[in-house]
């Protein structure tokens, strides 16, 4: 049963990667090139398994990890973004983005130990 | 040619993110799972961003990603280090394949 699953997941992430590689997706941004566009896609499908991680993660310890790497991805999102569009904002929203999940992370690691905020 | 090497760079940090990912997704337990994500910050994203600076070059959305990568290197450990100090405090087992816990023994 568990080696059954573990090739399922294989067979699932191989399918999506060779459709994010062979398959032409449309969408709604203009892409400077068509390597940029893949890799957004590639960044969306790791974006998607932290998602998976915070839907059934069994402790609130793995919900939290999921969370931050999840607020790191979207620093990476708004980096490539910026270099396809030539915007130099989308970076702006990134660093907002990355200090408000740091607090973020620090604020919930103390309220899962077990402790007041002002400790 | 110096927009090329600034692409080669996002595609090592695309790489590092997707495995990273994986293993947040694949590994038995949150200490295995924050050993393999963290690669995705101080590896994946910065490495991004520091292609995002080859692009650029030296203008503000350039300085701002490297001033972006200081912020990463400096803040991501620190914040892992808390997930698992908390995490084991507040009781979550390790995975059954572990072989020792020094942390616990130091605490006792």
């Amino acid at each position: 049963m568990r080696r059954l699953r573990w090739l399922l997941g294989l067979l699932l992430i191989a399918a999506i990667l060779v459709g994010i590689f062979f398959l032409s997706i449309p969408s709604l941004l203009e892409w400077q090139s068509a390597f940029l566009k893949k890799a957004f896609l590639i960044m969306l499908l790791s974006a998607s398994f932290c998602f998976l991680r915070i839907l059934l993660g069994p402790t609130p310890a793995d919900r939290i990890a999921a969370l931050d790497i999840f607020g790191i991805l979207i620093l990476g999102f708004c980096a490539i973004l910026g270099v396809t569009t030539g915007r130099g904002w989308y970076i702006d929203i990134g660093i907002a983005w990355a200090l408000q999940s740091f607090i973020s992370i620090l604020a919930l690691g103390k309220y899962l130990e077990g402790k007041h905020f002002d400790d | 040619m110096i927009e090329k090497i600034g692409f080669g760079f996002i595609v090592i940090g695309i790489a590092f993110d997707f495995f990273g990912c994986l293993g947040l997704l694949r590994f038995p337990d949150i200490y295995n799972r924050l050993h393999s994500s963290i690669k995705c910050v101080t590896l994946g994203t910065s490495s991004i961003l520091f292609g995002l600076f080859l692009c650029e070059g030296f203008t503000p959305a350039g300085v701002k990603a490297l001033l972006c990568i200081l912020f990463l290197i400096l803040t991501a450990p620190v914040s892992a280090h808390v997930l698992a100090r908390s995490a084991h405090k507040s009781g979550v087992r390790l995975s059954k394949d572990s072989v020792c816990d020094k942390y616990a023994e130091d605490n006792k």
